[in-house]
């Protein structure tokens, strides 16, 4: 049945930036058996103490409704959106990669960098640091491309994401 | 706004007492001092001095669940903290709103692995509906508030807030609990009327439906019980009560089915399985009610009453959701049906009660004490309700066998008369939430039914008990074994008896005469009437100790997992179809 399908879904999630939040958010998931396939929090608002939690996850539809009414009970939680299913929404993500080489492979790297509008932010004459946005799947096919170049570390941002139009 | 300073635990005395707070289960510790300092300087509030921080939870637990005001327990860092886990999650398991308040380190220590430091917040926050570290006292007022305001709002639970040394030695300003609301928890009380209308539309076109009634008609409060009885008998229709929704219809009733479940009666349970029409009421279809969840109730369009969203296609995908309090909900569908005069379809109804009468008809919860040497636990606990029947009683009971027979035996009229232990199944639950009872309702009749495994799990609290002169009356139904393991074993695991013999265990005639209690035993079948009536009739606290037959088993008995309609009457029932 499709309706039993699991998907991915991704919550923003605006909470009070007190202590014990974000572990209140995560044993959530973990108590309950939920997936994080990414998970992103920052102070938004800094007048009010508010923190944005971006949590990605995936769930048949009843799993990903239960998500939704778990995180909106929590004393701490102050809106709860399902970017994916309420609306068009914008979702971003970043990487910095690490690529080693010489030569051709230099070339190479910067050539695949240029495609893909990534930048340089570190330079060294044996290694590159290139910061790349995007979608978590243009991301991973930059990271694909650099591995046989030689590609040596990568830290990703996890997603973040905000609904699209007029209304917040 | 008053600019009057209070030290940290002058502000929690005060904040107690504007919450109408009359008494506290606790037990001191070191970072508690200076907060036993001030209870010590006051008399408006009565402390407990419990026996065991765990007594202290199930105490409050039971003073809440039979007031419906939170219950309040105060514990010391560290080891108190820990102590209070298990009745936090029971709370939180079973919707009781209770507040905990526990003692910290000084803050400044805090992290350093300190003398009785534990991160009692870290460890209790899946266990609470909510916790907080207070930081200052200056917050203290407005947290200890917001903590009563949790615990008590939208689905009850237990809040624990804790509170370092230095904030109780530390001065701050007082504010009450108007001031205290939390910024954003604002739970959804009022349910939708699109909602009740397709409710009531469902209801309406019902050729076999069924009342399915639970635990948040207890929390939203006895006018919720009167409502769903209203509705009940407009309807005609037949209505089931969960475990911790016993008494929210009243069992003397001809509509009344009995309990759906495990346990439950062969009417109520193949009800559920037939039904196609089910209106649940506070209940949230618990694998003890569902069994197997493909096979429960297939035909069934389902109706779900319940305050907290996350109830709602939990376990059960229903057809129509009503967020909202289950006394305004049921308020609004009574109005609803009579302002539409819907008249329930008669001859469907005629049939569907001919069916039900017939599964009845085999009286599922038949016994036999005739010619039997020993007591039958049935025949017990018959005789209990017999006794306490017409008069102003609570019980309160532990887990396992004797737990089964109570509810199926005991028979309720009336909400907040019945504590158990429902999702956790908390063995040590009954004797402290005995005393939380009679502490609240000191001039009614207080019986805590138990057998000997539970009972000594918070056995110390039956020192608590006749220290403070509280006339619980303790029914322990000994069959020398942990019965309901021992049940298991014998229809689970070929019968291998693995560790639940409890024989050659402690001469409890005397364990209850130390402990200051009227002690009585019973083993004759004869004896068993009069003896009920004597721990009945006689002053002060009273333990009987009546022996039961060992291997007498809990029935009916849906095993776990399977479908209502593959239910285990027993060695001497046939089952029989509508
Ligand atoms: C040994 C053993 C055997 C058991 N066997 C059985 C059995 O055979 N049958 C049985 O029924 N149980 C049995 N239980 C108990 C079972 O585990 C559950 O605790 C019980 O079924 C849950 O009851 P409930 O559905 O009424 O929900 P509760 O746990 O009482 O939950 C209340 C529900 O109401 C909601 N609510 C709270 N406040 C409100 C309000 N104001 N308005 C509307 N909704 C509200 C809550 O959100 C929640 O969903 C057994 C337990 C043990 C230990
Ligand atoms: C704290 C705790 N430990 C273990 C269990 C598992 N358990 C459920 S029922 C039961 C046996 C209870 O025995 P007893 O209190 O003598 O009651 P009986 O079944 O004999 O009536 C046990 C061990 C539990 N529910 N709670």
């Amino acid at each position: 049945m499709s309706n039993d399908e699991s998907r991915e879904h991704t919550f923003s999630v605006l909470v009070d930036n007190e202590s014990g939040v974000l572990h209140r958010v995560v044993g959530l998931f973990s108590g309950r058996g939920y997936n994080i396939e990414s998970l992103t929090v920052s102070e938004v608002e800094e007048e009010e103490r508010l923190s944005k939690i971006t949590i990605v996850t995936s769930g048949t539809p009843m799993i990903i409704d239960q998500i939704r009414a778990q995180l909106d009970r929590l004393v701490q939680v102050h809106n709860v959106a399902n970017l994916t299913s309420d609306g068009p929404s914008v979702q971003r993500e970043m990487a910095l990669v690490k690529v080693t080489g010489k030569g051709e492979q230099r070339v190479e790297s910067l050539r695949i960098a240029d495609i893909f509008r990534a930048h340089v932010v570190d330079s060294t004459n044996s290694s590159f640091v290139f910061e790349v946005v995007g979608q978590t799947d243009k991301l991973d096919a930059f990271i694909e491309l650099m591995k046989p170049i030689g590609l040596a570390d990568v830290s990703r941002t996890g997603v973040v994401a905000i609904a699209r139009g007029a209304e917040t | 706004m008053s600019t009057k300073r209070f030290i940290g635990g002058e502000i929690i005395i005060k904040a107690l007492i504007d919450q109408d707070v009359e008494v506290v289960f606790g037990y001191p510790g070191g970072v508690t001092l200076p907060l036993y300092d001030q209870i010590y300087k006051q008399n408006r509030l009565r402390h407990i001095l419990v026996g065991h921080e765990q007594g202290g939870m199930h105490a409050a637990e039971g003073y809440a669940r039979s007031t419906g005001k939170p219950g309040v327990v105060m514990a010391t860092s560290g080891p108190g903290a820990t102590n209070t886990v298990t009745g936090l999650v029971d709370a939180l398991m079973d919707s009781i709103p209770l507040v905990c308040l526990t003692g910290q380190v000084t803050s400044n220590l805090i992290g350093n692995d300190a003398f009785q430091e534990a991160d009692t917040t870290g460890i209790t926050r899946s266990a609470t509906k909510h916790n907080y570290l207070v930081k200052s006292t200056e917050d203290l007022a407005r947290i200890l508030h917001e903590a009563f305001y949790v615990a008590t709002n939208g689905r009850p639970g237990p809040v624990l807030v804790d509170i370092p040394k230095d904030v109780l030695l530390g001065t701050g300003a007082y504010v009450g609990p108007e001031a205290s609301e939390p910024r954003n928890y604002k739970p959804r009380l009022n349910p939708d009327a699109k909602a009740i209308e397709e409710a009531v539309d469902l209801l309406a076109s019902a050729k076999r439906p069924i009342i399915y009634a639970g635990g948040g008609i207890v929390n939203s409060g006895p006018k919720a019980s009167k409502l769903l009885t209203k509705l009940v008998r407009a309807t005609g229709f037949p209505c089931t009560t969960t475990l911790m929704g016993l008494g929210t219809f009243p069992a003397s009733d001809p509509l009344y089915i009995g309990m759906p479940g495990m346990h439950g009666t062969y009417e109520a349970n193949l009800a559920m399985h037939d039904c196609d029409v089910m209106l649940n009421v506070g209940a949230r279809f618990d694998d003890r009610v569902t069994g197997r969840t493909d096979a429960f109730a297939p035909g069934a369009k389902k109706i779900h009453i319940d305050i907290d969203p996350s109830s709602i296609n939990k376990n059960i995908a229903v057809d129509v959701a009503v967020i909202g309090d289950a006394g305004k909900a049921l308020d609004k569908i009574i109005g609803l049906w009579n302002k539409k005069k819907i008249k329930p379809d008669a001859k469907a109804l005629k049939a569907w009660w001919r069916s039900i009468d017939k599964w009845r008809g085999i009286d599922c919860l038949a016994y036999d004490q005739d010619a039997k040497a020993a007591i039958m636990p049935q025949f017990a606990l018959e005789t209990l309700h017999k006794t306490l029947a017409g008069s102003d009683y609570y019980v309160t009971t532990d887990v396992g066998q004797h737990q089964m027979w109570s509810a199926q035996y005991l028979r309720f009229d009336e909400p907040n008369r019945w504590m158990t232990s429902g999702g956790l199944g908390t063995m040590g639950y009954g004797i402290p939430a005995a005393m939380g009872v009679q502490v609240a309702h000191p001039n009614s009749r207080v019986v805590c039914v138990t057998s000997e495994g539970s009972l000594m799990m918070n056995v110390q609290e039956m020192v608590t008990i006749s220290k403070n002169n509280l006339p619980v009356k303790i029914l322990s139904l000994n069959n020398n074994v942990l019965g309901m393991i021992r049940q298991w074993q014998e229809l689970f695991h070929d019968n291998h008896e693995s560790e639940c013999d409890l024989s050659g265990g402690a001469d409890f005639i005397k364990m209850a005469e130390a402990f200051g209690f009227t002690a009585l035993s019973a083993s004759r079948p004869d004896e068993a009437a009069g003896a009920i009536a004597e721990m009945l009739a006689t002053p002060g606290p009273v333990f009987l100790n009546m022996a039961v037959a060992r291997d007498e088993n809990v029935f009916p008995m849906i095993p776990s997992g399977a479908a209502h309609n593959e239910i285990d009457l027993g060695p001497n029932k046939q089952l029989v179809s509508a």
